[in-house]
């Protein structure tokens, strides 16, 4: 007997008509070995008579009926002679319903030249970048006009919502941030010491300190880690309004999803990026402070009069006046983006990812014009 | 089988407890199904026929009771056994839940790939077959679930829950959300696939036209159990006040008449 666990098949011929005669279990994963022996005969045998025996077939299912099907009509020259026997009315039915649906269909998107493709891609992503940037342009100018409208109105404003995020994005980030910068400041302490020493100038590391942190990182850090933190946050939170349509809904009751949504998120941010660029500063100061007590010696009162005497009080002003620019450019976009989400959660997930790096890339560059900016008139 | 009147039963729950935290969706829920009907699960919203659906799938683990599959209780099966049933079931989820970033095609293949190991062009041909039983387009095969309408999209995750031949078919809300159109031959679809592939469907629902359309029997679930559960006639006949509202209703009344004249003018047609 043959074996029952596989698909297995006879050719021969009867009467000059090709006789496929089909045994065993005819299931999808049985298929696998004699689907190209199969293929080969439709190929050898196209418009020839044939008849097809499945009284041998023990089980069969879609895929099986699906393959005799395809045999049959490879060789079928549609004559009297040609026919499918031996079945029984469970295998014939399966048989008769698969027959209606042998249409094969496209697997892959349509594609074209993957070169031409490439270019069409990088052609297009020039052209969207472009547009792009007017768009957020644009949604600059309609979140500053909608502030103007409000300010002249300040019953309109929502302390709630403002307040709200003023914690969400602010107050919450507290602890991560002020860690994160009494590391640097740490870190820069250590590398300065062992560099400085080697010229016996340990004093220096009070400026080294002082100025890096107060002018750049402590804002930086502050504003890269609530790029990351609320940008992310806002797309992710108006991006699901509006794919659970609220945003539309706040349009269609005559609420401005501008005043609602972008302005308090906008506004939390400004106001609060000072402050957490502040607490960033003190906590540098305060990280590299101990490690130069540690390592160098340099007390604590030492640090803070050598930072009097040298490091101007520019330096803090500069990193402060920065903070509330880069809160409004990571505000800006993270709301921007939250807007464009469209469709899908897919497109949620897309637009959460660019929100963070083009606010992160926008706080680099604005930080770089400053830089140039605060050189140039000399502060 | 079905046909021999003497019919077996393809899901078996018993004394069903579902819960989530404090708040209990089912209590001591019992509930046949046998191999080759199609039984319709309805209810008030809330009151957990999708859970039930979600419970009898394995993704949510009930807090009491049993629940056997083909003779096989399904939560207390090791990862290979369960397995062997998973491949012997198809879902069709409400939206249709197909992979976002497969074609149609691919996503039908990919149950096919993952658990059968046949050659790609066999693979296709199988995936083919589906999109085409399930009255897709053949192009729609090449096309992103993006790009399909909410009726093409519940067609295709049909095809991809026909994959591998299931003998259970769980349908979730299948005509939610399609016209009367296409909900129609939607019904008639399921219909003809359990004829001709002798499939017991479960089915999640809240048309009724589609429980006298393509229902063999019918199953209520209100007081967090199942409170009556057979022919429509005979789940009526129970005069549950519920039951009454629901089938009685204006549009209960209205689904029966049209079920009516479409018998009547099909005998006529015969």
């Amino acid at each position: 007997m043959m074996d029952a666990a596989a698909a297995e098949f006879e050719i021969g011929l009867e009467r000059g008509i090709l006789k496929l005669i089909a045994r065993g279990d005819w299931r999808a994963r049985n298929l696998g070995p004699i689907d190209s022996a199969l293929r080969n005969f439709e190929d050898d045998s196209t418009g020839r008579d044939i008849i097809i025996d499945v009284a041998g077939v023990k089980k069969l299912d879609t895929a099986g009926a699906m393959v005799l099907q395809r045999v049959f009509k490879a060789c079928d020259k549609r004559t009297e002679k040609s026919r499918i026997i031996g079945a029984d009315p469970a295998h014939a039915r399966l048989l008769e319903q698969v027959a209606q649906h042998l249409a094969p269909c496209p697997v892959n998107h349509a594609g074209r030249n993957a070169f031409l493709m490439m270019v069409n891609r990088l052609g297009a992503s020039v052209v969207d970048t472009y547009f792009a940037l007017l768009q957020v342009l644009s949604f600059v100018g309609l979140t500053l006009v909608t502030a103007w409208r409000i300010a002249g109105k300040p019953a309109r404003a929502r302390p709630t919502s403002i307040f709200w995020h003023m914690e969400e994005a602010a107050l919450n980030a507290v602890p991560i941030i002020g860690l994160m910068s009494f590391l640097i400041g740490a870190v820069i302490a250590f590398m300065g010491a062992k560099i400085l020493r080697q010229f016996g100038a340990d004093i220096f590391v009070v400026e080294l300190v002082a100025i890096g942190v107060l002018r750049e990182l402590g804002v930086l850090l502050a504003a890269i880690l609530i790029a990351g933190r609320s940008g992310s946050a806002f797309t992710a939170q108006i991006g699901s309004m509006k794919l659970r349509e609220e945003v539309d809904a706040l349009r269609v009751l005559g609420l401005d999803p501008i005043e609602v949504l972008v302005l308090p998120r906008v506004v939390a941010l400004v106001v609060m990026m000072p402050v957490l660029a502040f607490i960033a500063a003190i906590l540098g100061l305060v990280g590299g402070g101990l490690v130069a007590w540690g390592t160098m010696d340099i007390s604590p009162v030492l640090f803070l009069t050598r930072m009097q005497e040298s490091v101007a009080m520019s330096n803090f002003w500069v990193g402060l006046i920065k903070a509330p620019f880069f809160a409004f450019v990571i505000a800006i976009i993270g709301c921007y983006q939250g807007l464009e989400v469209e469709g899908s959660a897919e497109s949620l997930g897309q637009r959460t990812t660019l929100s963070v790096v083009q606010a992160l890339f926008l706080v680099i560059v604005l930080d770089a014009f400053f830089a140039m900016f605060f050189l140039e008139i000399d502060y | 089988m079905a046909q021999n009147g003497q019919s077996k039963v393809a899901i078996e729950v018993r004394g069903l407890k579902t819960q989530f935290g404090d708040f209990v969706v089912h209590e001591n829920l019992d509930l046949d199904v046998l191999e080759g009907e199609i039984i319709g699960v309805v209810g008030g919203s809330g009151t957990g026929k999708s859970v039930l659906m979600r419970a009898i799938i394995g993704l949510k683990r009930p807090s009491a009771g049993t629940i056997r599959v083909f003779d096989k209780e399904f939560y207390s099966l090791d990862t290979a056994e369960r397995l062997e049933v998973e491949r012997r079931w198809g879902v069709l989820f409400q939206g249709g839940a197909l992979f976002s970033s497969l074609t149609v095609a691919q996503n039908v293949m990919a149950p096919i790939n993952e658990h059968l190991h046949l050659p790609r062009a066999l693979a296709v041909d199988i995936a083919a077959l589906k999109i085409s039983m399930s009255g897709l387009p053949a192009e729609a095969g090449a096309k992103y679930p993006s790009e399909l309408s909410g009726g093409m999209s519940k067609r295709a995750g049909l095809a991809r829950a026909l994959a591998l031949d299931p003998e259970i078919l769980f349908l979730d809300e299948p005509t939610a959300g399609l016209d009367p159109i296409g909900a129609a031959r939607f019904d008639e679809l399921i219909v003809n696939l359990k004829k001709s592939l002798g499939l017991t469907v479960f089915m999640v629902t809240h048309d009724l036209d589609t429980l006298h359309a393509s229902c063999d029997r019918v199953a209520v679930i209100a007081e967090k159990r199942v409170i009556a559960c057979g022919t429509i006639e005979e789940v009526r006949r129970t005069g549950h006040p519920w039951i009454e509202e629901y089938f009685g209703g204006p549009r209960g009344r209205a689904a029966l008449a049209a079920h009516k004249r479409d018998l009547a003018s099909h005998s006529e047609a015969h």
